[in-house]
């Protein structure tokens, strides 16, 4: 797919009710452009897998997701051989009476007894997106091996050859930044930091979701939203939270937010019991 | 691929680029060669006419945190509007200065030039291990500050998710399957456990007025702790702002480290606010498991019920907390400050920091934590 420009790039996101910003766009064209993972940083709901999600539908590549975790190893990551389907053969040969050693070895290290792990998948998939999701919470040796991949592309399989990836997948590297990344993987990447949208384009977004949603409801939520992130909460509700919140309004029926939905829906966006208590206290809600 | 292109004629626009970079440097931003090269490769997909595109183009490939981004916007704007960055520049360089003129006179190994501190007898460095910092000499803080470099922390590990191969623990099923596919059969079983790991401490240095005799030494600790675990430590220094400086503290000499400490802490000598401070950590950054020191004498400038707040949630996180009070050295005292009696009820341990010997128990706690 050609994409000339920034610009280009908006629109085309739009019509998958994806509403990027300048800045945001452009990091998303030149990782196409560039071939080189996008690592987008930002708080919980900002909005950070869903672009990867929006790139996979637009590219009409398959998104390939990789979700980090404490403990992820190269086993899980990249590829494993399949023990029980290789002994299973070696069981069958050996019952039909083969003895050949040098064929047998061949034949159980063959690519179908090979388990494709998302990296790997990524690499043999083209056109694909790679999401690469929440590398903070991964541990650093994790992180080494990553970067290794992503540099060229590359898989190495000692009892299989090398594989390579004839055009690089998309990557996208989120980060909710509960720790420091190491420099040297942002250095092979894009670096950007998304923040909450401004009020404006949350109720733009809001509308573009969700149909249904009148007009003054989305003005509304969004004004509460806004509040929210200011009034330093433990876990102010990201895009994500707002739409679910304005989803729960919806379906009790909602025109318009009043106190009483408020207290009823709020479970949507906060996730924290000392947040929903402040801010039902603390008049965040109250008048518009 | 792309990322080697130039733009067409682009001997004008790499030279303005390059400055840019440089000027980014001077701010603090680490905009090294590699990323001027993905900055030239980025443009040349762009329009570089338009003043938006170069903005993203340099912002994108330049920045790495969010903590670039402020300095990013001050130099572009200064930059590209014909003015240098020269305010962020003398920023650093007043830093630069209020440190060094707190700096040993003799620097690191040279504490001779004072006549009267002859050849250190081991009961004389037995003195000076249990006095005060701050009332030390120049000479005799250059002692403490060398031996503090010294110092090796054996900290305390925890069980990791990660698996290795061991003699004893759970078998280890692809090990012992995958040599059993070389070999043929089963020649012995392989077992595996899960590996030990450091536990990862978060310090949280003072740097505020009333902390200022005691700052240097604390960052000097947290460079030994730095060293020692160079991916398990994370600094941070406190006042009015919360600024990581672990990145600085990695460079291997003490003064050098120091010293690139105290240009990034924009707020020494100012008030506390820790209250605030801690709220932004918890915000942007996690202490799960982790063992939390914080340095303080808790003279808390902000809304003590704050700060107690955020305690609550970072003793819901943290594996332990440590408060290290320089104060605390001294048997008169009492933890009466607004910020200290805040904290009290979620710390784990309220040690001393006003001594050689305290650090060297600090660091023996987070061995046994």
């Amino acid at each position: 797919m050609d994409i000339q420009s920034p610009g280009k790039l908006i629109e085309l996101l739009d019509r998958h009710a994806y509403l990027a910003d300048e800045g945001l766009a452009t990091a998303a064209f030149l990782a196409l452009r560039m071939g080189r993972p996008l690592f987008l940083e930002g708080e919980a709901g900002v909005g950070k897998t869903e672009l990867a999600k929006t790139l996979a539908a637009l590219l009409r590549a398959p998104l390939i997701r990789l979700q980090c975790y404490e403990g992820l190893d190269a086993a899980q990551a990249l590829y494993d051989w399949d023990f029980a389907r290789q002994l299973l053969h070696l069981k069958a040969a050996e019952a039909a009476g083969v003895t050949d050693v040098g064929r047998l070895e061949g034949e159980i290290y063959d690519r179908r007894f090979l388990i494709a792990r998302p990296l790997l998948k990524a690499i043999e998939t083209q056109p694909s997106v790679l999401l690469v999701d929440e590398i903070d919470r991964a541990d650093d040796e994790f992180e080494a091996f990553l970067l290794e991949v992503l540099s060229d592309f590359t898989i190495s399989i000692p009892e299989l050859g090398t594989i390579r990836a004839e055009t690089p997948p998309v990557v996208v590297v989120t980060s909710n930044r509960t720790r420091e990344v190491h420099d040297a993987l942002k250095r092979r990447c894009l670096y950007h930091w998304l923040e909450h949208p401004g009020y404006d384009r949350e109720v733009a977004i809001l509308l573009r979701r969700l149909p249904r949603c009148t007009e003054a409801l989305a003005l509304q939520v969004a004004r509460a939203a806004e509040r929210m992130r200011q009034a330093g909460l433990v876990k102010p509700p990201g895009v994500a939270e707002t739409l679910d919140w304005t989803e729960a309004l919806l379906t009790l029926g909602a025109k318009e937010l009043n106190p009483e939905l408020a207290a009823a829906t709020l479970g949507a966006a906060l996730k924290y019991r000392e947040d929903v208590v402040s801010v039902l206290g603390g008049g965040l809600l109250s008048h518009d | 691929m792309t990322d080697q292109d130039a733009p067409e004629d682009a001997g004008g626009l790499v030279a303005t680029m390059t400055g840019f970079a440089r000027t980014l440097r001077a701010a603090g931003v680490a905009a090294d060669h590699d990323r001027t090269q993905s900055l030239l490769a980025a443009l040349a997909h762009l329009d570089v006419t338009d003043r938006a595109a170069v903005y993203w183009a340099g912002r994108l490939t330049l920045c790495a945190t969010p903590d670039d981004l402020p300095r990013y916007d001050r130099c572009f704007a200064a930059y590209f509007s014909g003015r240098r960055a020269t305010l962020a520049r003398t920023a650093v360089t007043s830093v630069t200065r209020h440190l060094a003129a707190r700096e040993d006179p003799g620097g690191e190994e040279d504490g001779s030039e004072d006549a009267t501190a002859a050849p250190a007898t081991a009961s004389r460095a037995e003195v000076l291990r249990h006095r005060d910092v701050a009332r030390l000499t120049e000479a005799e803080r250059a002692e403490v500050h060398r031996l503090l470099a010294l110092l090796r922390d054996r900290r305390a590990r925890r069980r990791s998710r990660r698996f290795e191969s061991a003699h004893r623990g759970a078998l280890d099923r692809r090990r012992t399957i995958r040599e059993a596919l070389r070999k043929g059969e089963v020649a012995r079983l392989r077992r595996r456990e899960h590996a030990s790991r450091p536990r990862t401490v978060v310090l949280f240095v003072d740097v505020s007025g009333s902390m200022a005799p005691y700052a240097e030494t604390l960052l000097r600790f947290a460079h030994a702790l730095v060293m020692s675990e160079p991916r398990a430590t994370r600094v941070y220094s406190v006042g009015t702002r919360l600024t990581p400086v672990t990145a600085e503290l990695r460079h291997r000499d003490p003064g050098t480290a120091l010293n690139e400490a105290s240009k990034v802490i924009p707020d020494w000598s100012g008030g506390t606010r820790l209250g605030e401070e801690l709220r932004e950590y918890l915000t942007r950054f996690s202490a799960r498991g982790a063992i939390v020191v914080i340095a303080s004498d808790g003279w808390e400038r902000g809304d003590p019920g704050l700060l107690a707040a955020q305690m609550a949630r970072l003793s819901r996180q943290a594996y332990r907390i440590i408060w290290v009070n320089p104060h605390k050295g001294y048997e008169d005292y009492q933890p009466l400050t607004g910020g200290m009696r805040a904290a009290l009820p979620y710390i784990d341990d309220l040690v001393a920091g006003h001594s050689l010997a305290a650090y060297e128990q600090l660091s023996e706690r987070l061995a046994h934590a």
